[in-house]
C-alpha cells in the first residue's frame, strides 16, 4: 500500500478583515465590497514560501523520521530563487540526508502541489522512493484594491508519501492538460495579471475541473457518489458550490475553500484543504483531491484504520485557529513591500552573504544545528571547535544537536527602536533550551508588550535577510514566543 | 612569579579635546587638538617619544586601517605606532601598550591616543556594524544595536533579583540624572545641561526599557596620554607623580550566550576587577577607591557594574544608587566628569578620557568637581555586550600609595 503517511499544514498568524481593505481601499475600487466576507491570512513580513514551507513540513513530521527522507518536494509559485534549489532550502532545514534523496522543485503553475503530489507517489510506486515530502507554500503579492488582494491568502501544507504506516491509501489519479490562461505572471514581474473573472468562472474552473473529475472516474471506475468529501480549490465561493451542484455533489461532502478563514493560498490550496479534511477523516472516507491550474490533477485517497495514530504538531485547524487580527492596513502593505517606508540610513547596510562560509554553516544556519559534546554532554550553539563548558573545553569531541525542534525559555530580551526593522520594535533575546544550550535569536509573532522572561519559545525558520541588490535571499532561526493571543 | 605593573609606569602628561559634535573638525584635527594639551602638560618635545598605540574602533568610517593616521596627524618621527582595536575598550587597549613598553624597558617614553570621529556616517547612535561581526556571525546574529543588546540586561536583572522591571528604571534613571548634574560642571563634556527624574523616565523609548536619557552621547572626540618610568618622570621635575597601580583586561570565551549565566552580571568585569585589586594591593575596594569613571554606555550598564566591581553588594546597587552613594558627594563618585552618558563617547578615546579625568583629579586639577583627596581612580570600559564583551580596567593613584 502506498499514500499519505503524515500531513501538516502552516498557516501565518496574522488575518486581515476584508472589511479592513474595503475601509482603506474600496474608495479606490469599490467592485472589491463584493467579497467583503471573512478575512484572508497574511505572512508576516519575515516569511516567504520557503519558510513557511519549512513550517509545515515540521508540522507534518513532528513524530516522524526526518533523517529517512529520501526526496523534498517543493510547490510554488513564488519560489525566493530562479536558479538555486530552493526544495534544497528546506531539506537542509529539515536536516534531511544529502546523500541518497533526490529534492525538485515544482513551479510555475497553480496545480504544482498536486503534480508534486502525483510524482510523489509515483516514486514510492516505483520502489525507487520509500519516504518523500511534499511542501506546497505560496505567497503571492496583489496590487492593492484588487480583487486578487481579497482572495489571495498566505500559507503551506505538506504531505509525507511513503509505503509504512499508511494513512490514506491513493487509489489513483488523472491529469488533464490545458494552456487556459486565467492569469500568468512574466518573469520578474511581482504581481499576476489576470483575465475576466466572468470567463475564468465559466470557462475555466466550472468546465476544466469537472471534465477532469469525468476524466478519474472513467479511469478508476468510480462513481462520484463513493466520496465522503470532494477537494478542489475555487476562490469565487459561488463558483466553487455551482460546480458541486452542476456534479450532484451534496455541499455537505463539499470541502469549504476556506475563503471565509484564510483565503487561496495558491499552489499549498489544495493539500491544506485536504489537511483541513484529513483532521476530520474517519477509516474507511474516500477523498477526492483536485488541483486547477492549466489544467487539472484529480487524486483518489481512501482513509485507513492508521488515521487514528496520527495528528500533526498543530495542523490547518491550529494554525487558523492560532490568529491575531492585523487592523493596520499600512502595516500589511509594508509587510508585503507595497509600499516605500524608510528604513533609515542604518538601513541600507547591505554586504553581501559568503557562499562559502554558508556552505560551510549550512548545517548551523539552515538546519539550526549545534553540538553535543561527547566528552560532558553539553549541548551547545554556536558549534566551535573547542566545547563552551568551562569544566570540559574538551576539542573536536562532538554529535551534531539540532535546536530547532527544542523547546526553550526566554532568560533576557529587548523591543529595539533602533534596528531598521519591518515592523519595529525589533524584539531578540537570549533563549535557553529545555535539555541545554542558549541561543542569541531574533524573536518574531509577538509584539513586545507580551513578551516575559521565562517565557516559553518555540523556533520558527524564517527569511533573515533579502538582498535586494543581488536577489539573494537569507534565512536563520528565530524564536516564537508562546504569547496568548 | 608576575609582579604586576603597579608603581612601574607614570604618567607625565595628558590631553583631552572637547567631545562633541565636532562638525568641522576630522579625527586628525582631534587627534592634534588632544596631543597639544598632553605633550604641553607633559613638558617634553615630540622626538623624545619613542613609540606610540592608537586606539580606534570604527576605522572603517573614520581613519581608516593602520596607525599610519596618528603618525601622519601628529607627524612623528618615523617611531612605531600601532593601531589596537577591542571594541569600547580600544583606548584602554592604547594606554596599556604605551604601559607595557615602558614597563618591559623597551622605551622610556610613550604615547598613547585614542580617537574617534562618529559624526561622519549621517544618522544617530554607532555606526551600522553587521560588516564587522565576522562573516560567520553575519549569517546568524540577531537584528541587534548596542542600546538593544544592553537593555536585555535589564530584563536579565530584574528577574534574577525579582524586581518590577519598573523599580530598576528607578534606579537607572538615578544613575542618569547623576551623571547629568556632573557633566554640568564639565566645560569639555558633550552634554551639559542638568535633567530630572521625569525627564528621563518619560523620554523615548530606545530599546526597552532603555530611554534616550538611558544611553550615552555619540560623539567626537580625542584623549591621550604620555607615560614613562617613575624615574625619569622625577627627572623630569614632576613633584606629583601619578603611576598605573593595575591594568586588566578580561574578555568573554562564550560561556554567557553558549552555556551558563544569570544574565544579570558582566562574568568579566567581576573577574578584572578582582584581578585590578590584587595588583594594586586594594583590599577593600569599596573603602579604598576614591573615585570611578566605568562605562556607563548604558544606564543599566553602570548599575550592574558597581556590582561586578565587587562595591555594590550583588542585587543591591539600586539601593546604593538611590542612597546616593555614587553622587559626586556621596562615599565614592562615579562618573564625577559626566561618564560616556554626558561626557560623550568617542569610543577609541574614551578609556583615555575616563583617566584624563582621574588624573585630573588626582593632581586637584579638576575645578568644580575636584574630590576631596582621592587616592585610587579606576577606570572601566565594556565593549560589545552584555553575552559577549571585553572589559578593560584602570587604576591609577600617587605614586607610593
Amino acid at each position: 500500500m502506498i499514500g499519505v503517511t503524515a500531513f501538516g499544514a502552516y498557516v501565518p498568524r496574522y488575518r486581515i478583515s476584508r472589511m479592513t481593505i474595503i475601509q482603506n481601499m474600496a474608495w479606490y475600487f469599490p467592485v472589491i465590497m463584493a467579497v467583503a466576507g471573512g478575512e484572508k491570512s497574511v505572512a508576516n513580513w519575515d516569511e516567504d514560501a520557503v519558510s513557511m514551507a519549512v513550517a509545515a513540513a515540521y508540522d507534518c513530521m513532528a513524530d516522524k523520521d526526518r533523517k529517512a527522507l529520501d526526496g523534498v518536494f517543493f510547490a510554488s509559485t513564488t519560489m525566493p530563487f530562479a536558479d538555486r534549489l530552493n526544495a534544497g532550502i528546506i531539506a537542509a532545514a529539515l536536516n534531511a540526508p544529502e546523500e541518497g534523496i533526490a529534492n525538485a522543485d515544482f513551479s510555475a503553475c497553480l496545480k504544482a502541489g498536486t503534480t508534486a503530489a502525483i510524482s510523489a507517489l509515483e516514486a514510492v510506486a516505483s520502489g525507487e522512493r520509500s519516504s518523500v515530502l511534499v511542501a506546497a507554500s505560496d505567497l503571492r503579492k496583489s496590487k492593492m484594491a484588487t480583487m486578487a488582494e481579497m482572495f489571495i491568502g498566505d500559507g503551506a501544507a505538506a504531505l509525507l508519501f511513503g509505503k509504512d504506516d499508511v494513512i490514506a491509501e491513493f487509489k489513483g489519479s488523472f491529469s488533464l492538460n490545458a494552456d487556459f490562461v486565467d492569469h500568468y505572471k512574466g518573469v520578474g514581474k511581482d504581481f499576476d495579471y489576470l483575465w475576466e473573472e466572468r470567463w475564468v468562472r465559466d470557462e475555466g474552473y466550472g468546465k476544466i475541473i469537472p471534465q477532469a473529475i469525468a476524466g478519474y472516474l472513467k479511469k478508476t471506475g468510480t462513481q462520484l457518489a463513493d466520496f465522503d468529501k470532494v477537494i478542489y480549490p475555487c476562490y469565487f465561493t459561488g463558483t466553487h458550490r455551482g460546480i458541486a451542484k452542476q456534479l450532484g455533489i451534496d455541499p455537505s461532502r463539499l470541502q469549504d475553500n476556506l475563503h471565509g478563514v484564510c483565503g487561496d493560498t495558491g499552489t499549498a490550496h489544495p493539500l491544506l484543504m485536504f489537511s483541513t479534511v484529513l483532521e476530520q477523516a474517519k477509516p474507511g472516507d474516500k477523498i477526492l483531491l483536485a488541483g486547477f491550474g492549466q489544467g487539472c490533477d484529480v487524486l483518489g485517497f481512501e482513509v485507513t484504520e492508521k488515521i487514528r495514530d496520527f495528528r500533526p504538531a498543530r495542523g490547518a485547524a491550529g494554525s487558523l485557529a492560532a490568529k491575531v487580527d492585523l487592523p493596520n492596513y499600512q502595516k500589511y502593505t509594508k509587510f508585503r513591500d507595497l509600499i516605500a517606508a524608510d528604513l533609515g540610513i542604518r538601513g541600507e547596510a547591505n554586504p553581501n552573504t559568503s557562499l562559502t562560509a554558508l556552505w560551510r554553516k549550512r548545517k548551523m544556519i539552515l538546519g539550526f544545528t549545534g553540538s553535543k559534546c561527547t566528552a560532558c554532554g553539553t549541548p551547545q550553539f554556536p558549534s566551535l571547535p573547542m566545547c563552551v563548558n568551562p569544566d570540559c573545553n574538551a576539542a573536536g569531541a562532538f554529535e551534531d544537536y539540532e535546536f530547532a525542534d527544542k523547546p526553550g525559555k526566554i532568560q533576557m530580551f529587548t523591543g529595539d527602536m533602533l534596528s531598521p526593522s519591518v515592523d519595529p520594535p525589533a524584539v531578540y533575546g537570549l533563549v535557553e533550551f529545555d535539555g541545554g544550550g542558549k541561543a542569541f535569536l531574533d524573536f518574531t509573532d509577538c509584539d513586545l508588550n507580551q513578551v516575559k522572561v521565562g517565557m516559553p519559545v518555540s523556533m520558527s525558520f524564517r527569511r533573515r535577510m533579502k538582498d535586494q541588490a543581488r536577489g539573494f535571499t537569507g534565512y536563520f532561526w528565530k524564536a516564537v514566543p508562546r504569547v496568548q493571543g | 612569579m608576575a609582579s604586576g605593573i603597579k608603581d612601574k609606569v607614570a604618567i607625565i602628561g595628558m590631553g583631552c579635546t572637547r567631545f562633541g559634535e565636532r562638525w568641522n573638525d576630522g579625527p586628525e584635527e582631534l587627534m592634534v587638538e588632544a596631543f597639544q594639551e598632553c605633550i604641553q602638560d607633559a613638558g617634553i618635545e615630540k622626538k623624545e617619544i619613542q613609540a606610540a598605540w592608537l586606539g580606534t574602533c570604527f576605522d572603517e568610517v573614520m581613519v581608516g586601517k593602520s596607525a599610519l593616521s596618528a603618525s601622519m596627524a601628529l607627524r612623528l618621527p618615523n617611531i612605531s605606532v600601532s593601531r589596537v582595536e577591542n571594541f569600547c575598550a580600544s583606548g584602554t587597549e592604547a594606554f596599556r601598550g604605551a604601559v607595557y613598553a615602558v614597563a618591559s624597558g623597551a622605551c622610556d617614553i610613550a604615547l598613547a591616543i585614542g580617537v574617534e570621529k562618529l559624526k561622519d556616517i549621517g544618522y544617530g547612535g554607532l555606526p551600522e556594524f553587521s560588516t564587522a561581526i565576522g562573516t560567520t556571525n553575519a549569517l546568524w546574529f540577531p537584528n541587534l544595536t548596542a542600546p538593544g543588546g544592553f537593555a536585555m540586561l535589564a530584563t536579565g536583572y530584574a528577574a534574577k533579583y525579582g524586581l518590577d522591571i519598573m523599580d530598576v528604571k528607578e534606579a537607572m534613571t538615578h544613575v542618569s540624572v547623576k551623571s547629568h548634574a556632573n557633566g554640568a560642571r564639565n566645560a569639555k563634556a558633550h552634554l551639559r545641561k542638568p535633567v530630572t527624574p521625569d525627564q528621563v523616565k518619560n523620554a523615548p523609548t530606545i530599546a526597552f526599557p532603555l530611554g534616550l536619557f538611558d544611553c550615552c552621547g555619540v560623539s567626537d572626540g580625542s584623549a591621550c596620554a604620555i607615560v614613562t618610568t617613575p624615574e625619569i618622570a622625577r627627572s623630569l621635575g614632576k613633584n606629583d607623580v601619578i603611576s598605573v597601580k593595575a591594568l586588566q583586561l578580561a574578555l568573554s570565551n562564550g560561556t554567557e550566550i553558549a552555556h551558563k549565566w544569570d544574565g544579570a552580571h558582566f562574568v568579566t568585569t567581576t573577574k578584572a576587577s578582582k584581578a585590578a585589586y590584587e595588583e594594586a594591593g586594594i583590599r577593600n575596594p569599596r573603602e579604598e577607591i576614591s573615585m570611578m569613571e566605568v562605562h556607563d554606555c548604558f544606564s543599566i550598564t553602570e548599575l550592574v557594574t558597581m556590582e561586578d566591581l565587587h562595591i555594590s553588594e550583588r542585587g543591591k546597587a539600586p539601593k546604593d544608587i538611590m542612597d546616593g552613594f555614587y553622587d559626586l558627594d556621596g562615599k565614592l563618585p562615579c562618573q564625577p566628569d559626566g561618564g560616556l552618558k554626558c561626557f560623550g563617547h568617542p569610543i577609541g578615546a574614551s578609556g583615555l578620557r575616563m583617566l584624563y579625568e582621574m588624573y585630573n583629579q588626582l593632581l586637584g586639577r579638576a575645578g568644580d568637581r575636584q574630590i576631596d583627596d582621592p587616592k585610587f581612580g579606576l577606570t572601566h570600559n565594556l565593549g560589545g555586550f552584555p553575552m559577549m564583551n571585553v572589559c578593560s580596567i584602570a587604576i591609577i593613584g600617587k605614586h607610593g600609595a
